[in-house]
């Protein structure tokens, strides 16, 4: 009897640190963000008017719709370019892709600030190639500006694509030889096979990616701030500096605007999860070690999200 | 036998998307070498000097030695507080596994400048006013690397069956808390290892909640290099260049673990 009430003191005791950590630093945040978000300006009493007023407000609507433009138009780029650079990856020898496959990865690394000043010193205003393209009188060139949507759209593309190939190319290997071969030999084309049998194959893989890429992209921060500052109206900006800005802040818009934010991410993450449960339905060989890869995936996954979202 | 041959269009794909990929980091790393730069394809003249000058600015220093710092601690908060609670779940209340993967998946599917906005609502008032110090900013930091530790330590707990172990340590007169100490501890170790080094690659690369958190108060590489980027191209390029091959090494170092403790 009383060894096992020790045992159970040294369970809540091993439980406690984390459960204490989690709920601090988790969970009241969340719920403080939520509540604030129902709150008058003074920070008293219930209301819906910041929502009303995000809705009503043509400024927040315009950082909402490009963010979510942006955010689309980024992870469909780096979903058609990851599909297109994963199939190639698994035409390769395995030492081959190993090496391209870590090579991309090593880029994933190449995030944030330090990301948005790559670009800067290659094409901003007075940027090596911006420079040259003048020299040369490539004029073609003369009207893209980095600090803009076009600019924008470039930077995110390239932290997108190596997490979509990273996602993706496992996907591939779900699509045996020997349906391409029966395909073939009932008489369809590769066209038709690709059409028919391996996208719908890929299908989860491809919707699941795209939520991982659509929160990546709608939770980006650092690359954006870098590189437009407040310049260019985007979500993640926007609370930003509603919260911690210079000026005035207003941490109940800012909550508000953040509740919308974390909605979406949520939405999409969800996608995901569903998506790859469902993907384990019928591509898996050997269940376990499908799910072990994954998981080792999720890991290098996070990595990238959470750099790609500083 | 033809298809793991790859053809042209693979090969021409893959090099693009290379020359993509590579060209900013090539950019970045020329320009931290280069005199000037203006007008060519190439710089003109090569030096040494803003690796030189990065390494006298007293500030940059600091923000070096802050980063490590504080990366540090909090990995090895996470180290005390996540291993005895992830080995007594997994052992004991396997059944709260998909609760825990709800929580540990919730960092990721919220965005930093998300949590951001929370963490300094519920602290800048009230009976915990910790906003702006480095207690809010570790905390906030254990939260990011939270879905790393829990997999890492989980991951590694299966693998060696955790389970079976203690069973077989308790048959043979040993205490649940010497067995975990003895038999357990050094089993794990090598996966463990893996993803302390994995989290603090991460928190090293970590912008927006120290910039929101801290950003006036402590200046961690991330902000250093935030600050610099209006003042001097050649000395920021240089700092980011150090910084890439930094958190290079870490990973060529965590791969190499990764692969020793596969075999």
């Amino acid at each position: 009897m009383k060894k096992m009430k020790q045992r159970q003191r040294g369970v809540i005791l091993a439980l406690l640190p984390f459960v204490l950590m989690v709920l601090a630093f988790q969970v009241v945040p969340l719920l403080s963000m939520l509540t604030g978000s129902f709150r008058r300006e003074d920070g008293t009493g219930f209301t819906l008017g910041n929502y009303l007023h995000a809705v009503q407000s043509a400024y927040y609507m315009q950082a909402i719709k490009n963010s979510l433009l942006i955010s689309v138009s980024s992870s469909v780029i780096g979903i058609a370019a990851g599909l297109l650079c994963a199939y190639c990856i698994t035409r390769f020898t395995p030492a081959v892709r190993d090496r391209l496959l870590m090579l991309s990865n090593m880029t994933s690394n190449f995030a944030g600030v330090p990301l948005a000043f790559a670009y800067i010193i290659l094409l901003g205003n007075n940027g090596v190639f911006t420079l040259l393209f003048k020299q040369w009188g490539w004029s073609v060139f003369s009207d893209f500006n980095l600090y803009s949507w076009s600019g924008l759209i470039l930077v995110y593309v390239y932290f997108q694509i190596p997490l979509a190939l990273l996602l993706l190319y496992p996907a591939f290997y779900g699509i045996r030889e020997q349906w391409k071969e029966a395909a073939a030999l009932l008489g369809a084309g590769s066209w038709q096979f690709w059409r028919t049998v391996g996208l719908p194959v890929l299908s989860p893989a491809i919707f699941g990616t795209l939520g991982i890429l659509f929160a990546n992209a709608m939770g980006a921060y650092a690359t954006a701030y870098a590189l437009v500052g407040g310049n260019y109206n985007l979500l993640a900006v926007r609370i930003g500096s509603l919260v911690a800005g210079d000026v005035v802040t207003q941490p109940q818009m800012g909550s508000t605007l953040a509740v919308l934010l974390a909605l979406s991410t949520l939405l999409a993450v969800y996608l995901n999860q569903r998506m790859v449960r469902l993907t384990e339905g019928f591509v898996s060989k050997s269940p376990r070690k499908r799910l072990w890869r994954r998981e080792a995936s999720a890991g290098v996954r996070t990595a990238a999200l959470e750099e790609a979202g500083q | 036998m033809n298809t793991r041959r790859s053809g042209l269009a693979p090969r021409t794909f893959m090099l693009l998307l290379m020359a993509y990929l590579l060209l900013p980091l090539l950019a970045t790393g020329l320009y931290a070498f280069a005199e000037n730069w203006q007008n060519t394809l190439l710089p003109e003249a090569w030096t040494f000097s803003w690796f030189g000058e990065m390494f006298k600015d007293i500030r940059f220093l600091e923000a070096l030695w802050t980063s490590l710092y504080l990366c540090l601690i909090t990995v090895v908060l996470s180290l005390a507080v996540m291993l005895p609670a992830v080995f007594v779940i997994t052992v004991y209340f396997p059944r709260w596994e998909s609760f825990m993967k709800g929580i540990v998946v919730l960092p990721y599917a919220v965005p930093g400048v998300v949590a951001a906005v929370g963490l300094i609502r519920a602290y800048s008032s009230g009976p915990l006013n910790i906003s702006g110090t480095a207690y809010l900013l570790v905390g906030a930091y254990f939260v990011v690397i939270l879905p790393y530790m829990y997999q890492g330590i989980r991951n590694s707990l299966l693998s060696v069956s955790a389970v079976e172990l203690l069973n077989a340590a308790e048959l043979l007169g040993a205490s649940r808390r010497s067995a975990f100490v003895n038999v357990i501890l050094p089993n794990i170790w090598p996966g463990v290892i893996v993803s302390a080094l994995l989290s603090f690659s991460v928190l090293f690369g970590e912008f927006v909640l120290t910039n929101m958190l801290v950003g006036g108060h402590i200046q961690t590489i991330q902000v250093y290099l935030y600050r610099r980027v209006g003042e001097s191209g050649h000395l920021a390029s240089a700092i980011a260049i150090s910084y890439f091959v930094f958190i290079l090494l870490l990973s060529a170092l965590l791969m190499r673990l990764g692969t020793l403790g596969k075999r």
